[in-house]
Protein backbone atom coordinates (compact mmCIF):
# COMPACT_ATOMS: atom_id res chain seq x y z
CA UNK A 1 0.00 0.00 0.00
CA UNK A 2 1.19 3.24 -1.16
CA UNK A 3 1.55 5.84 1.78
CA UNK A 4 2.86 8.60 -0.24
CA UNK A 5 1.17 9.37 -3.50
CA UNK A 6 2.46 12.10 -5.94
CA UNK A 7 0.75 12.63 -9.41
CA UNK A 8 1.67 15.21 -11.47
CA UNK A 9 2.67 17.81 -9.03
CA UNK A 10 4.18 20.97 -9.56
CA UNK A 11 5.04 23.96 -7.82
CA UNK A 12 5.53 27.64 -9.29
CA UNK A 13 6.83 30.53 -6.95
CA UNK A 14 6.18 34.31 -7.95
CA UNK A 15 8.69 36.79 -7.73
CA UNK A 16 9.82 40.32 -8.95
CA UNK A 17 12.63 41.05 -10.07
CA UNK A 18 14.29 44.94 -10.79
CA UNK A 19 14.25 47.61 -8.23
CA UNK A 20 12.48 50.83 -9.68
CA UNK A 21 10.43 49.08 -12.58
CA UNK A 22 9.62 45.64 -10.89
CA UNK A 23 9.01 43.08 -13.89
CA UNK A 24 7.53 39.61 -12.52
CA UNK A 25 9.40 36.07 -12.56
CA UNK A 26 8.28 32.76 -12.37
CA UNK A 27 10.48 29.86 -11.11
CA UNK A 28 9.11 26.37 -12.02
CA UNK A 29 10.68 24.37 -9.02
CA UNK A 30 9.07 21.45 -9.78
CA UNK A 31 7.39 20.40 -12.87
CA UNK A 32 5.04 17.82 -13.01
CA UNK A 33 6.59 15.38 -10.68
CA UNK A 34 5.05 11.37 -10.20
CA UNK A 35 6.20 8.98 -7.26
CA UNK A 36 4.92 6.43 -5.02
CA UNK A 37 5.94 5.02 -1.21
CA UNK A 38 5.16 2.20 -0.30
CA UNK A 39 4.70 1.59 3.45
CA UNK A 40 7.50 0.91 6.04
CA UNK A 41 10.10 1.92 2.68
CA UNK A 42 12.92 4.70 2.61
CA UNK A 43 12.66 6.39 -0.41
CA UNK A 44 15.62 8.35 -1.68
CA UNK A 45 14.65 11.50 -3.52
CA UNK A 46 18.56 12.62 -4.66
CA UNK A 47 19.37 16.01 -6.73
CA UNK A 48 21.92 18.63 -7.14
CA UNK A 49 20.96 22.29 -5.10
CA UNK A 50 17.86 23.80 -6.48
CA UNK A 51 16.54 20.77 -8.02
CA UNK A 52 13.46 20.48 -6.05
CA UNK A 53 13.90 18.15 -3.69
CA UNK A 54 12.70 21.16 -0.55
CA UNK A 55 9.90 22.17 -2.69
CA UNK A 56 8.37 18.79 -3.29
CA UNK A 57 9.19 18.33 1.15
CA UNK A 58 7.35 21.24 1.90
CA UNK A 59 4.39 20.42 -0.05
CA UNK A 60 4.41 16.93 1.03
CA UNK A 61 4.46 18.07 4.70
CA UNK A 62 1.64 20.94 4.01
CA UNK A 63 3.83 24.08 4.29
CA UNK A 64 3.36 25.10 0.54
CA UNK A 65 0.83 24.81 -1.55
CA UNK A 66 1.07 22.68 -5.09
CA UNK A 67 0.52 25.08 -7.95
CA UNK A 68 -0.90 21.97 -9.76
CA UNK A 69 -1.41 18.36 -9.29
CA UNK A 70 -2.06 16.43 -6.14
CA UNK A 71 -0.26 14.38 -3.41
CA UNK A 72 -1.65 12.24 -0.63
CA UNK A 73 0.31 11.18 2.76
CA UNK A 74 -1.77 8.37 4.26
CA UNK A 75 -4.52 8.86 2.27
CA UNK A 76 -5.12 12.37 2.89
CA UNK A 77 -4.79 15.09 0.62
CA UNK A 78 -1.89 17.43 1.70
CA UNK A 79 -4.09 20.65 0.25
CA UNK A 80 -7.38 19.48 1.59
CA UNK A 81 -7.37 17.62 4.66
CA UNK A 82 -3.42 19.36 5.81
CA UNK A 83 -4.39 18.79 9.76
CA UNK A 84 -5.08 14.62 8.63
CA UNK A 85 -1.94 14.40 7.43
CA UNK A 86 0.62 17.07 9.97
CA UNK A 87 -1.03 14.94 12.81
CA UNK A 88 0.57 11.35 11.45
CA UNK A 89 3.84 12.93 10.06
CA UNK A 90 7.04 14.04 11.27
CA UNK A 91 9.77 16.07 9.68
CA UNK A 92 13.18 16.97 9.78
CA UNK A 93 15.29 19.63 8.11
CA UNK A 94 18.94 19.91 7.58
CA UNK A 95 20.91 22.73 9.13
CA UNK A 96 21.34 24.42 12.35
CA UNK A 97 18.32 25.93 12.13
CA UNK A 98 14.54 25.20 13.48
CA UNK A 99 15.43 25.29 17.68
CA UNK A 100 14.70 27.45 20.15
CA UNK A 101 18.07 28.70 20.98
CA UNK A 102 18.69 30.42 23.95
CA UNK A 103 16.48 27.21 25.63
CA UNK A 104 17.32 23.55 26.64
CA UNK A 105 16.94 20.86 24.31
CA UNK A 106 14.26 19.29 27.12
CA UNK A 107 12.36 22.81 27.30
CA UNK A 108 12.08 22.49 23.20
CA UNK A 109 11.06 18.25 23.21
CA UNK A 110 8.63 19.44 26.16
CA UNK A 111 7.25 22.37 24.01
CA UNK A 112 6.81 20.09 20.12
CA UNK A 113 5.33 17.07 22.54
CA UNK A 114 2.62 19.39 23.51
CA UNK A 115 2.10 20.74 20.28
CA UNK A 116 1.94 17.10 19.06
CA UNK A 117 -0.76 16.56 21.66
CA UNK A 118 1.93 14.67 23.62
CA UNK A 119 1.50 15.08 27.27
CA UNK A 120 1.50 13.92 31.28
CA UNK A 121 3.26 10.51 31.55
CA UNK A 122 3.84 9.78 28.14
CA UNK A 123 5.38 12.71 27.60
CA UNK A 124 7.78 12.44 30.03
CA UNK A 125 8.27 8.15 28.71
CA UNK A 126 8.51 9.30 25.42
CA UNK A 127 11.61 12.29 25.74
CA UNK A 128 13.44 9.70 27.17
CA UNK A 129 13.28 6.94 24.82
CA UNK A 130 13.77 9.56 21.77
CA UNK A 131 16.82 11.23 23.42
CA UNK A 132 18.65 7.58 24.60
CA UNK A 133 17.63 6.99 20.84
CA UNK A 134 19.60 10.18 19.52
CA UNK A 135 22.35 9.64 22.32
CA UNK A 136 21.71 13.12 23.73
CA UNK A 137 20.86 11.95 27.37
CA UNK A 138 22.41 13.67 29.65
CA UNK A 139 23.00 17.18 27.74
CA UNK A 140 19.00 17.74 27.40
CA UNK A 141 19.31 20.80 30.47
CA UNK A 142 21.89 22.98 28.41
CA UNK A 143 21.39 25.61 26.40
CA UNK A 144 20.64 24.70 22.69
CA UNK A 145 23.45 27.57 21.75
CA UNK A 146 25.61 25.63 23.00
CA UNK A 147 25.31 22.25 21.15
CA UNK A 148 27.28 21.09 18.20
CA UNK A 149 25.91 20.95 14.54
CA UNK A 150 25.74 17.16 15.51
CA UNK A 151 23.86 17.74 18.66
CA UNK A 152 21.39 19.91 16.75
CA UNK A 153 21.24 17.56 14.28
CA UNK A 154 20.40 14.49 16.68
CA UNK A 155 17.78 17.16 18.33
CA UNK A 156 16.04 17.76 15.01
CA UNK A 157 15.53 13.92 14.83
CA UNK A 158 14.31 13.61 18.24
CA UNK A 159 11.93 16.33 17.54
CA UNK A 160 10.26 14.71 14.55
CA UNK A 161 10.03 11.30 16.03
CA UNK A 162 8.76 12.79 19.29
CA UNK A 163 5.14 12.09 18.86
CA UNK A 164 6.10 8.34 17.19
CA UNK A 165 4.44 9.68 13.92
CA UNK A 166 4.05 6.76 10.84
CA UNK A 167 5.82 8.40 8.26
CA UNK A 168 9.24 10.56 8.57
CA UNK A 169 10.56 13.20 6.06
CA UNK A 170 13.90 13.72 6.16
CA UNK A 171 15.55 17.01 4.32
CA UNK A 172 19.33 16.53 3.76
CA UNK A 173 19.64 15.28 7.62
CA UNK A 174 23.56 14.70 7.31
CA UNK A 175 24.46 17.98 5.67
CA UNK A 176 27.34 19.83 7.48
CA UNK A 177 27.81 17.18 10.47
CA UNK A 178 31.28 15.31 10.61
CA UNK A 179 31.72 11.91 9.09
CA UNK A 180 31.24 10.28 12.24
CA UNK A 181 28.15 12.18 13.17
CA UNK A 182 26.94 11.49 9.79
CA UNK A 183 27.21 7.87 9.82
CA UNK A 184 25.53 8.06 13.29
CA UNK A 185 22.67 9.88 11.98
CA UNK A 186 22.56 6.84 8.91
CA UNK A 187 22.18 4.25 11.33
CA UNK A 188 19.31 6.56 13.39
CA UNK A 189 17.48 6.67 10.11
CA UNK A 190 18.15 2.72 9.16
CA UNK A 191 16.39 2.42 12.82
CA UNK A 192 13.81 4.55 11.95
CA UNK A 193 12.84 1.60 8.79
CA UNK A 194 13.50 -1.02 11.12
CA UNK A 195 10.85 0.06 13.43
CA UNK A 196 8.08 -0.09 10.63
CA UNK A 197 8.33 4.08 9.84
CA UNK A 198 7.96 5.12 5.81
CA UNK A 199 10.97 7.82 5.65
CA UNK A 200 11.37 9.79 2.83
CA UNK A 201 14.56 11.45 2.63
CA UNK A 202 16.41 13.92 0.47
CA UNK A 203 20.23 13.93 -0.36
CA UNK A 204 23.38 14.54 -2.80
CA UNK A 205 25.26 12.02 -0.76
CA UNK A 206 25.40 9.33 -3.01
CA UNK A 207 26.56 6.99 -0.86
CA UNK A 208 24.02 7.67 1.79
CA UNK A 209 21.46 6.89 -0.51
CA UNK A 210 22.72 3.90 -1.66
CA UNK A 211 23.31 2.66 1.60
CA UNK A 212 19.83 3.52 2.88
CA UNK A 213 17.61 3.40 0.35
CA UNK A 214 14.99 0.83 -1.11
CA UNK A 215 14.24 3.13 -3.97
CA UNK A 216 15.40 6.35 -5.15
CA UNK A 217 14.49 8.86 -7.81
CA UNK A 218 16.68 11.45 -9.21
CA UNK A 219 15.30 14.46 -9.38
CA UNK A 220 16.78 17.33 -12.08
CA UNK A 221 15.35 20.78 -12.90
CA UNK A 222 12.20 19.55 -11.15
CA UNK A 223 12.11 16.58 -13.17
CA UNK A 224 12.27 12.85 -12.13
CA UNK A 225 14.66 11.81 -14.85
CA UNK A 226 15.00 8.36 -13.25
CA UNK A 227 13.19 6.20 -10.31
CA UNK A 228 14.37 2.23 -9.51
CA UNK A 229 16.31 0.54 -7.11
CA UNK A 230 20.02 1.62 -6.04
CA UNK A 231 20.69 -1.84 -8.22
CA UNK A 232 18.48 -0.54 -11.09
CA UNK A 233 20.44 2.77 -11.43
CA UNK A 234 23.86 1.63 -11.71
CA UNK A 235 22.91 -0.93 -14.18
CA UNK A 236 22.40 2.66 -16.17
CA UNK A 237 25.88 2.88 -16.28
CA UNK A 238 26.66 -0.55 -16.71
CA UNK A 239 28.39 -0.41 -20.08
CA UNK A 240 29.92 2.76 -19.21
CA UNK A 241 33.85 2.96 -17.71
CA UNK A 242 35.03 5.84 -16.09
CA UNK A 243 38.13 7.67 -15.76
CA UNK A 244 39.49 9.85 -12.53
CA UNK A 245 42.52 12.48 -13.53
CA UNK A 246 43.71 14.20 -10.64
CA UNK A 247 44.66 17.45 -11.68
CA UNK A 248 46.16 21.28 -10.27
CA UNK A 249 44.63 24.17 -11.46
CA UNK A 250 41.83 23.18 -14.41
CA UNK A 251 39.51 25.49 -15.67
CA UNK A 252 36.62 25.43 -17.21
CA UNK A 253 37.73 26.26 -20.69
CA UNK A 254 39.23 22.59 -20.30
CA UNK A 255 36.78 20.88 -18.99
CA UNK A 256 34.60 21.85 -21.85
CA UNK A 257 37.10 20.91 -25.00
CA UNK A 258 36.74 17.35 -23.00
CA UNK A 259 32.90 17.09 -23.09
CA UNK A 260 33.25 17.60 -26.39
CA UNK A 261 35.12 14.57 -27.27
CA UNK A 262 33.40 12.04 -29.25
CA UNK A 263 32.09 9.42 -26.94
CA UNK A 264 32.36 11.40 -23.65
CA UNK A 265 28.71 11.32 -21.61
CA UNK A 266 29.61 13.64 -18.74
CA UNK A 267 32.01 15.30 -17.37
CA UNK A 268 32.28 16.13 -13.73
CA UNK A 269 34.82 18.27 -11.21
CA UNK A 270 35.26 17.97 -7.51
CA UNK A 271 37.44 20.07 -5.19
CA UNK A 272 39.39 17.41 -3.07
CA UNK A 273 41.56 19.22 -0.38
CA UNK A 274 44.55 20.91 -2.86
CA UNK A 275 43.89 18.75 -5.78
CA UNK A 276 40.89 18.95 -8.40
CA UNK A 277 39.00 15.77 -9.42
CA UNK A 278 38.10 14.96 -13.04
CA UNK A 279 35.58 12.34 -13.68
CA UNK A 280 34.80 11.70 -17.31
CA UNK A 281 32.27 9.06 -18.29
CA UNK A 282 31.96 7.59 -21.30
CA UNK A 283 31.13 4.06 -23.39
CA UNK A 284 33.16 1.23 -22.47
CA UNK A 285 36.16 0.01 -25.17
CA UNK A 286 36.61 3.95 -25.60
CA UNK A 287 40.21 4.94 -24.87
CA UNK A 288 40.60 8.04 -23.04
CA UNK A 289 43.69 7.91 -20.82
CA UNK A 290 46.31 8.43 -23.86
CA UNK A 291 44.06 11.58 -25.16
CA UNK A 292 43.37 13.10 -21.90
CA UNK A 293 46.84 14.75 -21.19
CA UNK A 294 46.64 16.98 -24.34
CA UNK A 295 42.89 18.46 -23.27
CA UNK A 296 43.86 19.52 -20.22
CA UNK A 297 46.74 21.16 -21.35
CA UNK A 298 48.12 24.35 -18.75
CA UNK A 299 47.07 22.22 -15.90
CA UNK A 300 49.17 20.65 -13.61
CA UNK A 301 48.15 16.73 -13.96
CA UNK A 302 48.63 13.78 -11.40
CA UNK A 303 47.13 10.51 -11.15
CA UNK A 304 44.90 9.35 -14.48
CA UNK A 305 43.18 6.03 -13.40
CA UNK A 306 40.16 4.38 -15.00
CA UNK A 307 37.75 2.18 -12.86
CA UNK A 308 34.24 0.84 -12.76
CA UNK A 309 31.20 3.25 -12.28
CA UNK A 310 29.34 3.82 -9.49
CA UNK A 311 25.99 4.97 -8.30
CA UNK A 312 27.63 8.31 -8.09
CA UNK A 313 28.70 8.03 -11.66
CA UNK A 314 24.72 7.03 -12.78
CA UNK A 315 23.66 10.08 -10.95
CA UNK A 316 26.14 12.45 -12.26
CA UNK A 317 25.27 11.26 -15.98
CA UNK A 318 21.75 11.65 -15.41
CA UNK A 319 21.87 14.92 -13.67
CA UNK A 320 24.22 16.06 -17.03
CA UNK A 321 21.83 14.55 -19.23
CA UNK A 322 18.57 16.26 -17.64
CA UNK A 323 20.31 19.74 -17.20
CA UNK A 324 22.28 19.78 -20.50
CA UNK B 1 -9.22 21.60 26.76
CA UNK B 2 -6.22 20.26 25.39
CA UNK B 3 -6.03 23.52 23.52
CA UNK B 4 -6.43 25.62 27.07
CA UNK B 5 -3.79 23.41 28.17
CA UNK B 6 -1.58 24.31 24.80
CA UNK B 7 -1.84 27.93 25.49
CA UNK B 8 -0.86 27.60 28.91
CA UNK B 9 2.13 25.61 28.35
CA UNK B 10 2.98 27.61 25.67
CA UNK B 11 2.94 31.12 27.46
CA UNK B 12 4.90 29.52 30.09
CA UNK B 13 7.18 28.08 27.56
CA UNK B 14 7.13 32.07 25.47
CA UNK B 15 7.75 33.89 29.36
CA UNK B 16 10.74 31.85 29.74
CA UNK B 17 12.29 32.18 26.55
CA UNK B 18 11.35 36.13 26.50
CA UNK B 19 13.11 35.92 30.06
CA UNK B 20 16.31 34.82 29.16
CA UNK B 21 16.75 37.36 26.49
CA UNK B 22 18.55 40.27 28.07
CA UNK B 23 18.02 42.65 25.79
CA UNK B 24 14.19 42.19 25.75
CA UNK B 25 14.25 42.32 29.44
CA UNK B 26 15.99 45.51 29.04
CA UNK B 27 13.96 47.30 26.58
CA UNK B 28 10.74 46.20 29.45
CA UNK B 29 12.65 47.92 32.17
CA UNK B 30 15.01 50.95 31.23
CA UNK B 31 12.45 52.33 28.59
CA UNK B 32 9.57 52.43 31.30
CA UNK B 33 11.77 53.72 33.68
CA UNK B 34 13.17 56.79 31.41
CA UNK B 35 9.78 57.83 30.67
CA UNK B 36 8.76 57.32 33.86
CA UNK B 37 11.67 59.82 35.05
CA UNK B 38 10.87 62.49 32.11
CA UNK B 39 7.46 62.75 33.05
CA UNK B 40 7.74 62.39 37.37
CA UNK B 41 9.62 65.73 36.33
CA UNK B 42 7.32 67.40 34.21
CA UNK B 43 4.32 66.52 36.65
CA UNK B 44 6.89 67.85 39.03
CA UNK B 45 7.66 71.36 37.32
CA UNK B 46 4.18 71.77 36.76
CA UNK B 47 2.97 71.92 40.34
CA UNK B 48 1.48 68.52 39.83
CA UNK B 49 3.00 66.22 42.18
CA UNK B 50 -0.71 64.18 43.31
CA UNK B 51 -0.55 62.89 40.15
CA UNK B 52 2.68 61.32 39.94
CA UNK B 53 0.93 57.62 40.34
CA UNK B 54 -1.31 58.50 37.05
CA UNK B 55 2.20 59.40 35.01
CA UNK B 56 3.85 55.74 36.76
CA UNK B 57 1.34 53.73 35.38
CA UNK B 58 1.14 55.10 32.22
CA UNK B 59 4.42 54.70 31.88
CA UNK B 60 4.30 51.22 32.32
CA UNK B 61 1.23 50.77 30.23
CA UNK B 62 3.54 52.33 27.94
CA UNK B 63 6.50 49.64 28.52
CA UNK B 64 3.67 47.23 28.04
CA UNK B 65 2.18 48.53 24.77
CA UNK B 66 5.81 48.34 23.33
CA UNK B 67 6.51 45.20 24.31
CA UNK B 68 3.04 43.81 22.99
CA UNK B 69 4.07 45.77 20.33
CA UNK B 70 7.71 45.09 19.21
CA UNK B 71 7.44 41.17 20.88
CA UNK B 72 4.31 39.99 18.40
CA UNK B 73 6.07 42.18 15.30
CA UNK B 74 9.15 40.76 16.15
CA UNK B 75 8.89 37.39 17.99
CA UNK B 76 7.00 36.11 14.60
CA UNK B 77 9.86 37.15 12.54
CA UNK B 78 12.38 36.15 14.94
CA UNK B 79 10.84 32.52 14.51
CA UNK B 80 11.26 32.86 10.59
CA UNK B 81 14.76 34.00 11.05
CA UNK B 82 15.18 30.74 13.34
CA UNK B 83 13.27 28.12 11.26
CA UNK B 84 10.55 27.75 13.50
CA UNK B 85 7.82 29.79 12.03
CA UNK B 86 7.40 26.26 9.74
CA UNK B 87 7.41 23.80 12.50
CA UNK B 88 4.46 26.13 14.41
CA UNK B 89 2.62 26.16 11.08
CA UNK B 90 2.71 22.68 10.37
CA UNK B 91 1.81 21.48 14.01
CA UNK B 92 -1.61 20.45 13.93
CA UNK B 93 -3.66 22.62 16.01
CA UNK B 94 -5.11 25.34 14.75
CA UNK B 95 -2.59 28.47 13.89
CA UNK B 96 -4.13 30.67 16.26
CA UNK B 97 -3.80 28.14 19.36
CA UNK B 98 0.00 28.35 18.89
CA UNK B 99 0.33 31.92 18.04
CA UNK B 100 -1.88 33.40 21.12
CA UNK B 101 0.81 32.26 23.64
CA UNK B 102 3.13 34.21 22.06
CA UNK B 103 1.65 37.48 22.03
CA UNK B 104 0.62 37.07 25.50
CA UNK B 105 3.34 36.49 26.47
CA UNK B 106 4.40 39.47 25.13
CA UNK B 107 2.13 41.21 27.21
CA UNK B 108 3.03 39.57 30.25
CA UNK B 109 6.90 40.17 29.97
CA UNK B 110 5.50 44.10 28.92
CA UNK B 111 4.09 44.09 32.45
CA UNK B 112 7.11 43.92 33.97
CA UNK B 113 7.74 47.37 33.11
CA UNK B 114 4.60 48.58 34.71
CA UNK B 115 6.23 46.76 37.91
CA UNK B 116 9.43 48.88 37.23
CA UNK B 117 7.88 52.11 36.97
CA UNK B 118 6.03 51.78 39.96
CA UNK B 119 8.84 50.50 42.00
CA UNK B 120 11.26 53.38 40.43
CA UNK B 121 8.31 56.15 41.30
CA UNK B 122 8.31 54.67 44.70
CA UNK B 123 11.56 54.75 45.89
CA UNK B 124 12.76 57.81 43.87
CA UNK B 125 10.26 60.12 43.38
CA UNK B 126 8.44 59.10 46.93
CA UNK B 127 5.19 58.07 44.74
CA UNK B 128 2.44 57.62 46.73
CA UNK B 129 1.16 53.85 46.41
CA UNK B 130 -2.39 54.10 47.85
CA UNK B 131 -4.93 52.17 45.76
CA UNK B 132 -8.30 53.51 45.83
CA UNK B 133 -9.56 49.65 45.21
CA UNK B 134 -6.40 47.47 45.71
CA UNK B 135 -9.05 43.92 44.62
CA UNK B 136 -10.04 45.91 41.52
CA UNK B 137 -6.54 46.95 40.26
CA UNK B 138 -5.18 42.92 40.36
CA UNK B 139 -8.03 42.48 38.05
CA UNK B 140 -7.61 45.83 36.29
CA UNK B 141 -3.69 44.18 35.56
CA UNK B 142 -4.73 41.07 33.89
CA UNK B 143 -7.46 42.11 31.64
CA UNK B 144 -5.35 45.05 30.61
CA UNK B 145 -2.36 42.47 30.08
CA UNK B 146 -4.81 39.99 28.37
CA UNK B 147 -6.23 42.87 25.91
CA UNK B 148 -3.15 43.96 24.86
CA UNK B 149 -2.02 40.61 24.11
CA UNK B 150 -5.12 39.71 21.47
CA UNK B 151 -4.33 43.04 19.68
CA UNK B 152 -0.49 41.63 19.26
CA UNK B 153 -2.71 38.54 18.10
CA UNK B 154 -4.06 40.86 15.56
CA UNK B 155 -0.91 42.58 14.53
CA UNK B 156 0.74 39.34 14.01
CA UNK B 157 -1.86 37.89 11.94
CA UNK B 158 -0.67 40.00 9.21
CA UNK B 159 3.16 39.39 9.66
CA UNK B 160 2.70 35.54 8.94
CA UNK B 161 1.76 37.38 5.48
CA UNK B 162 4.44 40.02 5.02
CA UNK B 163 7.87 39.16 5.63
CA UNK B 164 8.73 42.50 7.03
CA UNK B 165 5.14 44.26 8.49
CA UNK B 166 6.75 43.64 11.39
CA UNK B 167 8.21 47.58 10.10
CA UNK B 168 5.48 48.83 10.66
CA UNK B 169 5.96 48.47 14.64
CA UNK B 170 7.94 51.36 14.54
CA UNK B 171 5.44 53.50 13.12
CA UNK B 172 2.89 52.52 15.61
CA UNK B 173 4.25 53.17 18.81
CA UNK B 174 4.24 56.68 19.47
CA UNK B 175 0.63 57.72 18.12
CA UNK B 176 -1.01 54.73 20.39
CA UNK B 177 1.26 56.34 23.45
CA UNK B 178 -0.82 59.90 22.43
CA UNK B 179 -3.89 58.07 21.12
CA UNK B 180 -4.64 56.26 24.03
CA UNK B 181 -4.16 58.54 26.98
CA UNK B 182 -0.92 56.99 28.71
CA UNK B 183 1.11 59.82 28.68
CA UNK B 184 -1.82 63.12 29.32
CA UNK B 185 -5.43 63.16 29.31
CA UNK B 186 -7.13 62.44 26.33
CA UNK B 187 -9.18 65.42 27.12
CA UNK B 188 -6.22 67.69 26.04
CA UNK B 189 -6.48 66.11 22.56
CA UNK B 190 -9.03 67.28 19.44
CA UNK B 191 -12.33 65.41 19.61
CA UNK B 192 -11.77 62.86 16.65
CA UNK B 193 -8.94 61.21 18.84
CA UNK B 194 -11.20 59.48 21.35
CA UNK B 195 -13.11 57.71 19.00
CA UNK B 196 -10.37 56.11 17.61
CA UNK B 197 -8.89 55.36 20.94
CA UNK B 198 -12.19 53.21 22.01
CA UNK B 199 -10.57 50.70 19.36
CA UNK B 200 -7.43 50.58 21.00
CA UNK B 201 -7.14 47.98 23.92
CA UNK B 202 -4.62 50.21 25.40
CA UNK B 203 -7.29 52.98 26.19
CA UNK B 204 -9.43 51.01 28.37
CA UNK B 205 -6.25 49.14 29.83
CA UNK B 206 -4.91 52.04 31.32
CA UNK B 207 -8.28 53.51 32.29
CA UNK B 208 -9.01 50.14 34.10
CA UNK B 209 -5.64 50.46 35.99
CA UNK B 210 -5.56 54.48 36.90
CA UNK B 211 -9.60 53.85 37.73
CA UNK B 212 -8.63 51.08 40.17
CA UNK B 213 -5.46 52.88 41.80
CA UNK B 214 -6.81 56.86 42.08
CA UNK B 215 -10.73 56.35 41.80
CA UNK B 216 -13.29 56.30 39.04
CA UNK B 217 -15.21 53.65 37.40
CA UNK B 218 -13.23 50.67 36.89
CA UNK B 219 -15.85 47.90 35.83
CA UNK B 220 -17.07 49.56 32.64
CA UNK B 221 -12.94 49.88 31.01
CA UNK B 222 -12.23 46.16 32.06
CA UNK B 223 -15.69 45.16 30.21
CA UNK B 224 -14.36 47.15 27.44
CA UNK B 225 -10.64 45.20 27.43
CA UNK B 226 -13.01 42.24 26.88
CA UNK B 227 -15.24 43.44 24.49
CA UNK B 228 -11.77 44.53 22.67
CA UNK B 229 -9.89 41.36 23.26
CA UNK B 230 -13.19 39.39 21.83
CA UNK B 231 -13.29 41.45 18.79
CA UNK B 232 -9.19 41.39 18.08
CA UNK B 233 -9.62 37.13 18.80
CA UNK B 234 -12.38 36.89 16.32
CA UNK B 235 -10.39 39.02 13.71
CA UNK B 236 -7.75 37.48 13.99
CA UNK B 237 -9.09 34.17 13.77
CA UNK B 238 -10.21 35.06 10.66
CA UNK B 239 -7.29 36.63 9.47
CA UNK B 240 -5.05 33.46 10.21
CA UNK B 241 -7.39 31.00 8.60
CA UNK B 242 -6.91 33.29 5.37
CA UNK B 243 -3.71 34.33 5.82
CA UNK B 244 -1.90 31.14 6.59
CA UNK B 245 -3.25 29.77 3.52
CA UNK B 246 -2.28 32.54 1.40
CA UNK B 247 1.42 32.03 2.86
CA UNK B 248 1.55 29.00 2.08
CA UNK B 249 0.60 29.82 -1.39
CA UNK B 250 2.96 32.70 -1.90
CA UNK B 251 5.90 30.26 0.34
CA UNK B 252 6.69 33.13 2.78
CA UNK B 253 6.65 31.13 5.99
CA UNK B 254 10.05 30.93 5.25
CA UNK B 255 13.16 33.40 4.55
CA UNK B 256 13.94 31.11 1.57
Amino acid sequence: MAVIEVIGLRRTYRTTTGIVRRRPLEVEAVRGISFEVAEGRLFGLLGPNGAGKTTTIKMLITLLLPTAGEARVLGHDVVRDAREVRKGIGYVFGGERGLYERLSGLDNLRYFAELYGVTGRRQRERIDEVLELVGLRGRERERVEGYSRGMRQRLHIARGILHDPEVVFLDEPTIGVDPVGARELRAMIAGLVDAGKTVLLTTHYMFEADSLCDRIAVIARGRIVAEGTPAELKTRVADSSVVEVEVFGVEERELSRIRELPGVTSVSLEERDQAQIVTIQSPRGLELTQELPAFLDGARIGRIAAREPTLEDAYVALVTEATE
Amino acid sequence: MRYLRLIAVGVSFRVREFTVSRWFLLMCLLQPVIFATIAFYMFKAGGRPGTLLYAALGAGMMGIWSSTLFGSGGALQWNRWQGTLELLVAAPPPFIVVLLPLTIATSITGAYSLLATVFWGRVFFDVPLHLVHPALFLLAVPAAVLSLGLMGLLMASSFILYRHANALSNLLEYPVWVATGLLFPLALLPGWVAPISWLLAPRWGIDAIRHSALGGSVWFPIAMCALTGAVYLGLAAVFLRVFERAARARATLALT
